[in-house]
């Protein structure tokens, strides 16, 4: 994957009506959220390398901009879903710092009751509806999702995230022919990172000239390719499918172009091996989605350089104060354990009673 | 007299009562609309009920699966068709991992009110893709409910408290049952108005007092055969219990019968290794070992792939002569 020169908003993009309409403070949350995200993964990553964290942390630092810009589109109709990379989407559904970082601390206060951990946040109260760590398993269900909502006859989409080594699998072929035959309004975001693990684009997948969304077309399904680095790009492309969603009831294949700062997870000590320094430190400088913003809404004369500076101080201070709730939150109770496997039971209903459903002991 | 209809009749009775009770119940699976079910158990429903209720998918298990998945979370309570429980091994991802453990993920957040159907069963020399019986397997998973119904009158009675159920449920029949005739009260007979048979209670099929047979599925038919020779030709009275519902399991239903009985064999079409036999007879070991005059035995299919050959698949599968042989081993 090779980068492109230093990006710069196109007018193009910031003139689409939907950009247009955005207000100086729609502006600054944008930013706002994008910085929050990156704050609360760098706490995270400290107290995972402090030991307080367990299993995997897969960092979404350097994506920041696919997840704020995409979501920020949705109304209360439209639905979300995720892989195991998902802090980003977490947040930019509203989801909170504490619950969040509570989560990853294996506490009894994290959203999940500490039963998911950082690849599987829930939210459906925000129409959120996971952080799925099998690559892939997630996109029957944003179908699903898609199959409710018409179902039910409201109008509605549901933006369904997937990486670039997600889409060969065949679980997501089978729900691109099923979201095309039925008319299924699930938007599919392939977000390219150009790489899944330690593999590369080049070595995983076989697609034609236009990139990985360009497989659409074998499904009779609409494509695009955006450039993740800029929020207005992003924003004005996902719109027109959100569009597609709701008007047409017809799902897209998007792919936004993006990268990740860090290795695949914390754990990944081969970070720097199958990327060159070069490459990385290139996408850092010149492609970050937090700079690249911030750029643009100086150029506007929305904010000031010191305004940055006191979003990101706020956004580390909400940060180490989600670390300080997470680490005063209790472990979880071991009479857990049995809950929240099923419904009837934990509900418990004369179904939840009758019979034996757990076999321990 | 008592109203007959088949095991096929009545499971299409309880689906179209449960469309009617609510709209969010739709039967989605290959064939299942205008073709008429490939086994005809949804016969009629796409005239009557029409293409929003009755979706003829695309054979695509794991994406229509996965798909009734992520619909259920939202609310609609899909009723898959599998053309044959075989075919699970192609959604297995999603009927393990999605299903199963998003509740616990998401520490409670969401449900999945999903049935998953179909037959699953060996003797019908289709050769071994086409006659796995994963209900252990399934029913190994936290999470997930496996119910397996021997008759007419049950399998109508469950599949409508399966519907109605908040959580995923694999409902598992058998083409060999599908013809079998049975008494099916009608609605009007009924004190409730209609027959809803809870998951988790075991049923007596029969009351004796020498040795429990205890069975699932269509071991249950082939336990009241051995039953009826062990009454004729040896004098011995065997009790025949079926569990209905191996998860959740009716666990006092068996104990009871092993404590009257105090002889038990555990008779079942799937393979023995870590088959639901063996979960059964170890927990009668341990909750009922002084009540017991002889190790519990378990019958299960021969522990090989399903011959083709229809005269030796035959003998692959647990028979009557089989089950009436055993039992005098321990009577
Ligand atoms: C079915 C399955 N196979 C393998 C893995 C291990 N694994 C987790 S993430 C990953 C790479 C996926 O890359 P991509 O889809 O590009 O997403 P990204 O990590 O770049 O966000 C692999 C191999 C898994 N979780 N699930
Ligand atoms: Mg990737």
């Amino acid at each position: 994957m090779a980068a492109k020169t230093k990006s710069k908003p196109t007018a193009e993009y910031a003139d689409a009506p939907i950009n247009a309409s955005l207000t100086d403070e729609d502006k600054i949350e944008l930013l706002r959220k994008m910085v929050r995200i990156r704050r609360f993964e760098q706490t995270s990553l400290k107290h995972y390398q402090g030991d307080k964290i367990g299993g995997f942390l897969h960092l979404y630092i350097g994506q920041e901009s696919v997840a704020v810009g995409s979501i920020s589109l949705l109304g209360d109709n439209d639905h979300v879903i995720t892989a195991y990379r998902d802090h980003g989407h977490a947040l930019s559904v509203g989801m909170n710092m504490d619950e969040c970082m509570a989560e990853l601390f294996g506490k009894a206060t994290g959203c999940s009751k500490g039963k998911g951990g950082s690849m599987h946040y829930f939210a459906p109260d925000k129409n959120y509806w996971g952080g799925h760590g099998i690559v892939g398993g997630q996109t029957p269900l944003g179908a699903g999702l898609a199959f409710a909502l018409k179902y039910k006859g409201l109008k509605g989409c549901c933006l369904c995230y997937l990486g670039d080594g997600a889409i060969n699998q065949g679980a997501f072929h089978e729900a691109l022919n099923l979201a095309s035959l039925w008319d299924l309004p699930v938007i599919y975001i392939i977000e390219n990172n150009g790489y899944s693990m330690g593999t590369s684009q080049a070595r995983s997948s076989a697609y034609p000239e236009g990139g990985l969304a360009q497989r659409a077309e074998g499904y009779n399904m609409a494509w695009d390719k955006l450039e993740g680095v800029s929020i207005y790009e992003i924003r004005a492309g996902v719109q027109k499918a959100v569009e597609r969603a709701h008007e047409e009831s017809k799902p897209t294949i998007l792919e936004i172009m993006t990268y990740r700062h860090k290795g695949h997870s914390v754990a990944d000590a081969n970070a720097e091996k199958y990327r060159t320094k070069e490459e990385i430190q290139r996408y850092m400088q010149e492609h970050d989605p937090i700079e690249f913003w911030k750029t643009t809404l100086i150029d506007e004369g929305v904010i000031t350089e010191d305004d940055y500076k006191a979003i990101n101080k706020e956004a580390g201070a909400e940060a180490n104060s989600a670390a300080e709730f997470a680490e005063k939150s209790p472990f979880p109770d071991e009479s857990e354990i049995f809950d929240d496997i099923y419904w009837e039971v934990d509900n418990n209903t004369e179904a939840g009673r009758t019979g034996r459903h757990f076999f321990h002991k | 007299m008592p109203r007959e209809i088949t095991y096929r009749e009545a499971l299409r009775e309880g689906l179209d009562e449960e469309l009617a009770y609510d709209d969010n119940v739709c039967i989605i699976g290959e064939e299942v609309a205008e073709y008429n079910g490939a086994y005809k158990v949804t016969e009629g429903l796409w005239k009557k009920w029409g293409d929003k209720r009755l979706i003829d998918a695309p054979i695509s298990e794991a994406g229509f699966i996965g798909m009734g998945i992520g619909a259920s979370m939202l609310g609609i309570r899909p009723v898959m068709e599998l053309m044959f429980y075989s075919f699970a091994y192609v959604a297995f991802d999603q009927m393990m991992n999605n299903a199963a453990t998003c509740r616990y993920m998401s520490g409670g957040l969401t449900n999945c009110p999903i049935v998953v159907r179909g037959p699953a069963n060996g003797g019908t020399n289709v050769g071994a893709t086409h006659s796995h019986t994963p209900e252990n397997i399934f029913a190994n998973m936290p999470g997930l409910k496996v119910v397996s119904p021997s008759d007419a009158h049950d399998v109508k009675g469950l599949i409508k408290s399966s519907i109605r159920d908040n959580d995923p449920v694999y409902f598992m029949e058998s083409t060999v049952l599908y013809g079998m005739t049975g008494e099916v009260p009608s609605n009007d007979e009924l004190e409730d108005g209609e027959l809803i048979i809870p998951l988790g209670k075991a049923k007596v099929k029969k009351e004796g007092t020498d040795i429990s047979l205890i069975a699932h599925g269509r071991a249950v038919v082939t336990s009241l055969q051995a039953a009826e020779i062990l009454a004729e030709k040896y004098d011995i009275n065997a009790e025949v219990l079926d569990l209905r519902s191996i998860r959740p399991l009716d666990e006092a239903a068996i104990m009871e019968s092993v404590r009257k009985t105090h002889r038990a064999i555990y008779v079942e079409e799937n393979k023995p290794f870590c088959g639901v036999g063996a979960q059964i007879s170890s927990m009668i070991m341990e909750q009922a070992f002084d009540d017991l005059d002889a190790p519990v035995l378990r019958i299960t299919s021969a522990d090989a792939p399903a011959f083709y050959s229809p005269p030796i698949e035959k003998l692959q599968l647990p028979n009557p002569e089989e089950i009436v042989e055993r039992a005098l081993t321990i009577c």
